[in-house]
C-alpha cells in the first residue's frame, strides 16, 4: 500500500517499471534489478549525505531511511523517498537548490 | 507489442469551457475508424444537450454523475473503467478497443491521467494513448492568457486542435498558431476542419513510440539553433515567431530545451527527474523527449505531464543523426538555467558515485 495516499498496490515507479514489449526498464531479470536497486541506493545515499541521512534495502522489499540521530522511516515505494527525507530533514530536498547543488559538486 | 493488446487506449480530450470539444468529438466519432470507441463523458448541467447529442452516435456512454471531474476522479472515473471493463468482459456491452474520455472544461488533466496510471487495477489494463486539447480560435487566446486551466490543459496536450476557426478571422488564427507553438512545441497543432480520427487515434505513448516525438525533437532542434542548448548559460525570452524561450504573456510560463550531448546516466536521471517532479512537479506542465542512455544502443523516450511521467519507451532507433538526448520542458515560474545546471550536477554525481 502507499503509505502517503493509502493506494494499494501503488509500488511501481517509472524508473523501474513493469517490463513490458517496447517499455524501458531495468527491472527485467533478477541480476539487472539488484544491480540497478544497488546503484539507487548509492546514488540517493550520495544525495541523502548532504544532510547526514542514509538509505538502505530493508529485507528485499521495503527501504529505511535512517538519520544521524537514530530516527528511521520504513516505506516500500522509493517515490515516497523524497517525501520521507525532507520530513526527517525539516526542509525541502529541492534539486535547484543552489546550496544542494554545491554539495553535490563537492561530493567525492 | 504482443501484451500491450492487453492494454486498453485511453485519449483524453480536455479544452476550456465551450471550445468544442463535443463537436470535434461527434465529428470524429462519424469516422468508421472510431466505431470501437467507448466515450465517457463528465455530466455537468449545461452538457446535458451534449450527451444528447453523442448518444445518438454511440450507445455506449457511461455518465459520470459527479459534478466535476476535477474533485472527483479517482473514485466516480476509476469506477467508471472499471465498470467499462466488467461489462466488455461479460459481454454485457458491445466490444471496445480504445475509450475516450471528455473532460470537463475546468479540469486540470493531472488527476484523470493520475487516476489512469496509478489506479493499482486500471493500470494493468489501459494505457493512457494521448491527451488531445481543443482550443477555440475566438476566444482561445484571452483564455491562454487569463485562466491557468487553460494553459495546463494546452501544455498537457500531445495534439493541439484548433476550434471554430470558421468564425475567427485569419490573422487571429495564425497568432493562435504561434501562440501555441510557443506554449507546447511538443505538441502537433491541428485545425478542427482538418481533424481526422487518425489524429486521435494516433498515440503519445508506448503503443507508438518515434512519430509521437516528432514535435519535441524538432522543437528542440529549433531551440538548440537558437543558442538555448545546455551549453548556452544564458537565455533569452524572444517574443518572434521563432519562437525560442518564451514567456507567456499572464503567466510566467515558458517553454525551452535541455540539450545533452554526453551520454547520460539512467539511475542519476531518473533520480533526479523523480525530485524535480516531488518539488516543482506543479510548476512543471511537461516535459517529452529523448535520452542517449550509457550502456543503450538505442534512445529512450520519456514524457511527463506534472508529476506524471508515463512508462519509458525503448525506441528501436535514432529519429534523426544526432545522438544528443533532447528534452522539452514547459515551466511555470522556473529559470530555465537553474534546470540545467541541476541536471549536470546530479550526472556528474553519477561519474563520481556510481
Amino acid at each position: 500500500m502507499c503509505s502517503l495516499c493509502g493506494v494499494l498496490g501503488a509500488d511501481d515507479h517509472w524508473t523501474s517499471a513493469v517490463a513490458r514489449p517496447g517499455v524501458y526498464t531495468r527491472n527485467v531479470d533478477q541480476a539487472g534489478r539488484r544491480r540497478e536497486a544497488a546503484n539507487r541506493m548509492k546514488f540517493a545515499n550520495a544525495v541523502l549525505r548532504s544532510r547526514g541521512l542514509k538509505i538502505a534495502e530493508w529485507q528485499g522489499s521495503s527501504y529505511i531511511l535512517s538519520s544521524p540521530t537514530g530516527a528511521s522511516r520504513i516505506f516500500r515505494n522509493l517515490a515516497h523517498l523524497w517525501p520521507e527525507a525532507e520530513a526527517m530533514s525539516g526542509r525541502p530536498f529541492d534539486p535547484l537548490d543552489p546550496a544542494l547543488l554545491d554539495a553535490l559538486k563537492a561530493a567525492k | 507489442m504482443k501484451a500491450d493488446e492487453t492494454l486498453t487506449a485511453v485519449n483524453l480530450l480536455t479544452g476550456f469551457l465551450g471550445s468544442g470539444k463535443t463537436t470535434l468529438l461527434q465529428q470524429l466519432l462519424g469516422d468508421p475508424a472510431m466505431a470501437d470507441v467507448a466515450v465517457l463523458i463528465n455530466e455537468l448541467g449545461e452538457v446535458g444537450l451534449d450527451h444528447h447529442l453523442l448518444e445518438r452516435i454511440d450507445d455506449n456512454i457511461v455518465l459520470l454523475n459527479s459534478g466535476c471531474l476535477c474533485c472527483t476522479v479517482r473514485g466516480e472515473l476509476a469506477d467508471a473503467l472499471l465498470d467499462l471493463y466488467t461489462k466488455r468482459s461479460a459481454g454485457d456491452i458491445s466490444w471496445f478497443d480504445r475509450i475516450v474520455i471528455e473532460s470537463t472544461g475546468l479540469a486540470d488533466p493531472f488527476p484523470a491521467l493520475s487516476t489512469l496510471q496509478a489506479h493499482a487495477v486500471l493500470k494493468n489494463h489501459f494505457i493512457i494513448a494521448s491527451v488531445v486539447t481543443t482550443i477555440d480560435a475566438v476566444n482561445g487566446e484571452t483564455q491562454l492568457a487569463g485562466r491557468m486551466e487553460a494553459v495546463r490543459q494546452a501544455a498537457a496536450a500531445d495534439v493541439l486542435v484548433i476550434t471554430k476557426t470558421d468564425l475567427a478571422d485569419e490573422v487571429a488564427t495564425a497568432r493562435l498558431h504561434r501562440l501555441l507553438a510557443r506554449l507546447n512545441p511538443a505538441a502537433r497543432v491541428i485545425e478542427a476542419g482538418q481533424a481526422k480520427a487518425s489524429d486521435f487515434l494516433a498515440s503519445a505513448s508506448a503503443l507508438n513510440e518515434g512519430e509521437s516525438m516528432h514535435e519535441a525533437l524538432h522543437a528542440a532542434d529549433a531551440f538548440a539553433r537558437s543558442g538555448d542548448g545546455l551549453h548556452h548559460h544564458h537565455h533569452h525570452h524572444h517574443h518572434d515567431d521563432h519562437a525560442d524561450a518564451h514567456e507567456h504573456d499572464e503567466f510566467d510560463v515558458q517553454s525551452f530545451s535541455l540539450v545533452i550531448e554526453e551520454q547520460l546516466d539512467w539511475t542519476a536521471f531518473g533520480m533526479w527527474l523523480t525530485m524535480l517532479l516531488h518539488r516543482h512537479g506543479d510548476k512543471i506542465f511537461r516535459v517529452k523527449g529523448i535520452l542517449n542512455v550509457a550502456g543503450e544502443a538505442y534512445p529512450v523516450a520519456v514524457h511527463g505531464v506534472q508529476r506524471l511521467v508515463h512508462p519509458p519507451v525503448h525506441m528501436h532507433e535514432w529519429p534523426d543523426s544526432s545522438r544528443a538526448s533532447r528534452l522539452v520542458f514547459i515551466v511555470e515560474g522556473i529559470d530555465p538555467a537553474l534546470i540545467r545546471s541541476s541536471f549536470q550536477a546530479f550526472n556528474d554525481l553519477s561519474a563520481k558515485v556510481l
